[in-house]
């Protein structure tokens, strides 16, 4: 096997065995990279000097014998995690030039553990989509198809952990972006219980939505990630301030006693067959491993999330890209009349259709006579939305829905149609809006393209998540699929 | 329910968002057909319910009141369009 093809577990342990130095597994991931990157563009920027320079350092932490999982392994951030002193550019021209100076917090975490960077991930722009389309800069390719998408926001992070141009990625989700890409692209991707992870240093888009998360080749790898990432930050008030457990202590493969349910809106109508199909086969082999489950589980306010979530987030969003002003950092329009006239043409030309559209939304959500009607009316549906998930879990363990309801689908299919772009988030965005965690891993195929499988649990249930991803991973090898670039 | 030209420049104004007339027109149609979309939620009833604002609540965060180190000035202002000693440098808000 090539090192590239390497999981985190797999490379640690050569690592420590010293059969390989970091040095060598960060070359091989370069060389990927240059090989399939013309191909997949899953990158903004590639940072190879910082990472051979990194490798050296982690390769020296490994002699002396203070290596953690983590250390001398490549890694690609998406690029609306700040990382000092390497551009991040939010997939927008608006941040084209932005050099941050300073780390968000999962950086700091990454770089105490000899991180190994080998660049940023390109994006939706501002995580603003579901196809990384909508980045400026260009659209990512899926492995498995290059005239599909990855999916996105995290497209390039997924598309990237694919393709073998890195171990392993982070991404961000805020209504979907790193389950729904990691369906698309074969790979597994885990979201955080709200505030589980710091959001210090994550370009806002949707505060009250957005978490940081892993992107991996599989479970145990989702896991050391995790370990790493999650805790309290005094910088992110809304991070908890509860103990982050090991959770590689929690991958048995072993389902008995726990209690499955599969509710019936996420086998919605408009649902590939072939989905429902690898969706049906996945759900018999959880009974097989000694889960128990319910077929006839029911949260019939989930047709209505849609709805809520295309109001709540773009609300937030209106909100939080109002600070793009092009005074303090970012585009500037020079050519101006006036003060007002210089942030309404800074905004014009910096920001691209899908963030435009988004500030419209939500401005009108807020905006004086229109605000109960929409705004308030969706943070209720979000009461009801919470409360529908915490009785489920009353009976249930965890629950299990496909991650979309299609497989991939073709470039430029959907970019023209805000609408059925948004349905492609129809899956995954009723968990953002709950806070709750949920975990996308290899389902199976369908038509030689990947299925994404969503195990949904109670706030702060990572380690049953991880449980059951990991029991499913054992006894199957969709993850071992390698992409045909 | 169809947004007027008007409505849709008075959004705009409101998010100082400037938009080329193609773009006027496009979020016309566009943005009428989503809210119609979206007119699916006043079939729910939520008399009664309350709005959540954040989905894990926490207690008001206090911290103490202690000074810590900030970013260096020169640092912040590396990625400022335009400065001046030491300032954020902007265009006359008063004519």
């Amino acid at each position: 096997m090539e090192l590239c093809q390497l999981t985190i577990h797999q490379a640690a342990q050569l690592l420590s065995r010293r059969e390989i130095s970091s040095f060598e597994l960060t070359q091989a991931v370069l060389d990927c990279i240059r090989e399939v990157e013309g191909k997949v563009r899953a990158f903004v920027t590639v940072t190879e000097d910082l990472a051979l320079q990194q490798a050296k350092a982690a390769d020296q932490r490994i002699k002396k014998g203070e290596a953690t999982p983590l250390t001398g392994i490549p890694a690609l951030i998406k690029d609306n995690i700040c990382t000092k002193g390497v551009r991040t550019t939010c997939g927008s021209r608006m941040l084209e030039n932005f050099i941050p100076p300073y780390d968000a917090t999962v950086m700091e975490k990454l770089n105490a553990c000899g991180i190994v960077m080998v660049g940023k991930a390109n994006m939706d722009e501002f995580a603003m989509g579901s196809s990384t389309e909508h980045s400026a800069f260009s659209p990512t390719h899926n492995p498995w198809d290059l005239s599909r998408v990855p999916g996105g926001s995290s497209g390039g992070s997924a598309a990237a952990v694919a393709g073998h141009e890195t171990i392993y990625a982070l991404g961000s989700d805020t209504g979907g972006s790193i389950r729904q890409p990691a369906g698309f692209c074969n790979v597994v991707g885990l979201k955080l219980t709200y505030g589980r992870v710091s959001r210090y240093g994550l370009v806002a888009f949707a505060s009250s939505l957005d978490q940081i998360g892993p992107l991996t080749k599989d479970v145990i790898d989702c896991a050391l990630v995790t370990n790493v990432i999650a805790g309290y930050d005094p910088r992110d008030s809304t991070s908890v301030p509860y103990p982050v457990p090991d959770y590689t202590q929690s991958l048995v493969p072993d389902l008995h006693g726990l209690r499955l349910g599969v509710p019936r809106e996420y086998l919605v109508s408009g649902m590939q067959k072939g989905v429902e199909e690898v969706m049906r086969s996945a759900i018999s082999r959880l009974k097989e491993l000694g889960a128990e489950i319910d077929w006839e589980v029911s949260l019939p306010h989930t047709p209505y999330a849609l709805a809520a979530y295309y109001i709540i987030a773009p609300s937030e969003a209106s909100a939080n890209l109002a600070r793009y002003d092009g005074v303090k950092y970012g585009f500037s329009a020079s050519e101006a009349e006036s003060m007002w006239d210089a942030m309404q043409r800074t905004k014009q030309f910096g920001f691209g259709p899908e963030v435009k559209r988004r500030i419209m939304l939500g401005t009108y959500a807020l905006s004086a006579g229109y605000y109960d009607a929409y705004y308030l009316k969706a943070q209720k549906m979000r009461t009801l939305i919470r409360k529908e998930f915490d009785q489920a879990f009353e009976k249930f363990d965890a629950l299990i829905t496909p991650t979309s309801p299609t497989v991939p689908f073709k470039i430029g299919e959907k970019v023209d149609d805000p609408l059925q772009m948004y349905l492609s988030d129809v899956c995954t965005l009723p968990i953002n809006i709950a806070g709750v965690p949920a975990i996308s891993l290899p389902g199976g195929f369908a038509d030689g393209l990947p299925v994404g499988m969503q195990i949904i649990g109670k706030p702060f249930s990572e380690e049953t998540l991880l449980r059951i991803a990991f029991a499913y991973e054992q006894a199957t090898d969709w993850h071992k699929r390698k992409p045909p670039i | 329910m169809k947004l007027s030209r008007e409505m849709v420049q008075h959004i705009a104004l409101l998010a100082r968002l400037g938009l080329s007339e193609a773009e006027l027109e496009r979020f016309m149609e566009q943005l009428s057909n989503i809210l119609e979309n979206f007119e699916t939620l006043q079939q729910v009833d939520t008399t009664n319910v309350e709005p959540t604002a954040q989905s894990i609540a926490l207690e008001n965060v206090l911290r103490d009141d202690e000074t810590l180190p900030s970013l260096p000035a020169a640092e912040v202002l590396a990625n400022a369009p335009s400065q001046e000693e030491g300032h954020f440098k902007v265009r006359a808000v008063l004519e």
